[in-house]
């Protein structure tokens, strides 16, 4: 059970990291990009802004973290 | 253009992972004899090549949009991470990657741990090399298979880590201490913006969206990115900056 465990705490470092919320914008922002283009949009635009946002906010919350550590 | 931006991901990605892996069996081998060292290395690159050969037919079967949806989202979450790690070590929030400590630590720790023998091998120096190869390899190993296959050419980008591979074997050699002089923290945020770079791509063509001019958007995404990165490091610059004197 413990491999099993390491494997997939190995998988989950590997891909999502430190900051599971970045990861989780990515997949929403990839939802409303396939939204925006099965509705007929034209949707290419969509994706570079939200991961600009996702980025700002993962180092923002990383910079905060950082700046109130004694 | 695609090809020549793949084969460059594709080396610059490796190159950082075969540095890190070389700084680990040059620690085993110093340390715990190149016999174990070596064959730990031998052993991880076989696993990988399996790995490789497996995973990479198999992905072409896959229809393309779904395996560029999933692909995507994988590397970008994958490289927002790196991206994420570089414009922290360039803003000064994190320290910089450094290949001649993290030696000198796994030097150390090497040294106390005891020794005892499997199959006529240090099994430590096994282990320590294996492992360290392994790891390191399966990043090269996911990046080969996904730059390949949504590419539709896991052999170009194969060429590509071969290349870097080769590389850094022939100056590890020369060398024979970690390449603390390889600009390891700046190839680092290459990769990084190259991941999401393709990860914005191919991403969003899986989900059904369609670039103007197809891949000729690629390099606009890029600039985009790298525009975007470097606007981060200024940023946080000024924020450190402003911080330290508050």
């Amino acid at each position: 059970m413990s491999r099993v465990r390491a494997f997939g705490r190995f998988w989950w470092n590997f891909i999502v990291g430190d900051d599971w919320r970045a990861a989780l914008g990515v997949i929403m922002a990839i939802g409303a990009t396939a939204a925006l283009a099965a509705g007929g949009v034209a949707a290419w635009w969509f994706l570079p802004l939200a991961v600009a946002v996702v980025l700002a906010l993962s180092l923002h919350r990383e910079a905060r973290s950082a700046d109130t550590r004694p | 253009m695609t090809a020549g931006f793949l084969v460059a991901s594709a080396f610059l990605a490796s190159a950082v992972e075969f540095v890190e892996a070389l700084t680990i069996v040059l620690a085993a081998g110093i340390t715990r004899g190149w016999r174990s060292a070596l064959t730990g290395l031998a052993a991880a690159t076989v696993a990988l090549a399996v790995i490789v050969a497996a995973l990479g037919p198999a992905l072409t079967l896959v229809p393309l949009s779904a395996l560029r949806l999933v692909v995507g989202a994988l590397l970008l979450a994958f490289g927002l991470q790196w991206l994420r790690k570089a414009i922290l070590r360039a803003s000064g929030y994190k320290a910089l990657h450094d290949e001649e400590t993290i030696f000198a630590e796994e030097l150390a720790e090497a040294r106390t741990a005891q020794s005892e023998l499997r199959a006529g091998l240090d099994w430590y120096g096994f282990t320590l090399a294996f492992k360290g190869v392994l790891l390191e390899g399966l990043e090269v190993a996911f990046i080969v298979i996904t730059f390949g296959s949504t590419q539709g050419n896991v052999g170009l980008a194969a060429v590509g880590a071969g290349g870097a591979l080769v590389l850094v074997v022939l100056v590890g050699v020369f060398v024979r201490a970690p390449l603390a002089r390889v600009p390891e923290n700046t190839m680092k945020f290459a990769v990084g913006v190259m991941l999401t770079t393709f990860g914005i791509f191919w991403s969003a063509e899986g989900a059904g969206a369609h670039w103007p001019g197809n891949d000729a958007s690629l390099p606009v995404v890029l600039a985009f990115v790298v525009a975007l990165s470097v606007s981060a490091v200024a940023t946080l610059r000024r924020r450190r900056l402003s911080a330290a004197i508050a």
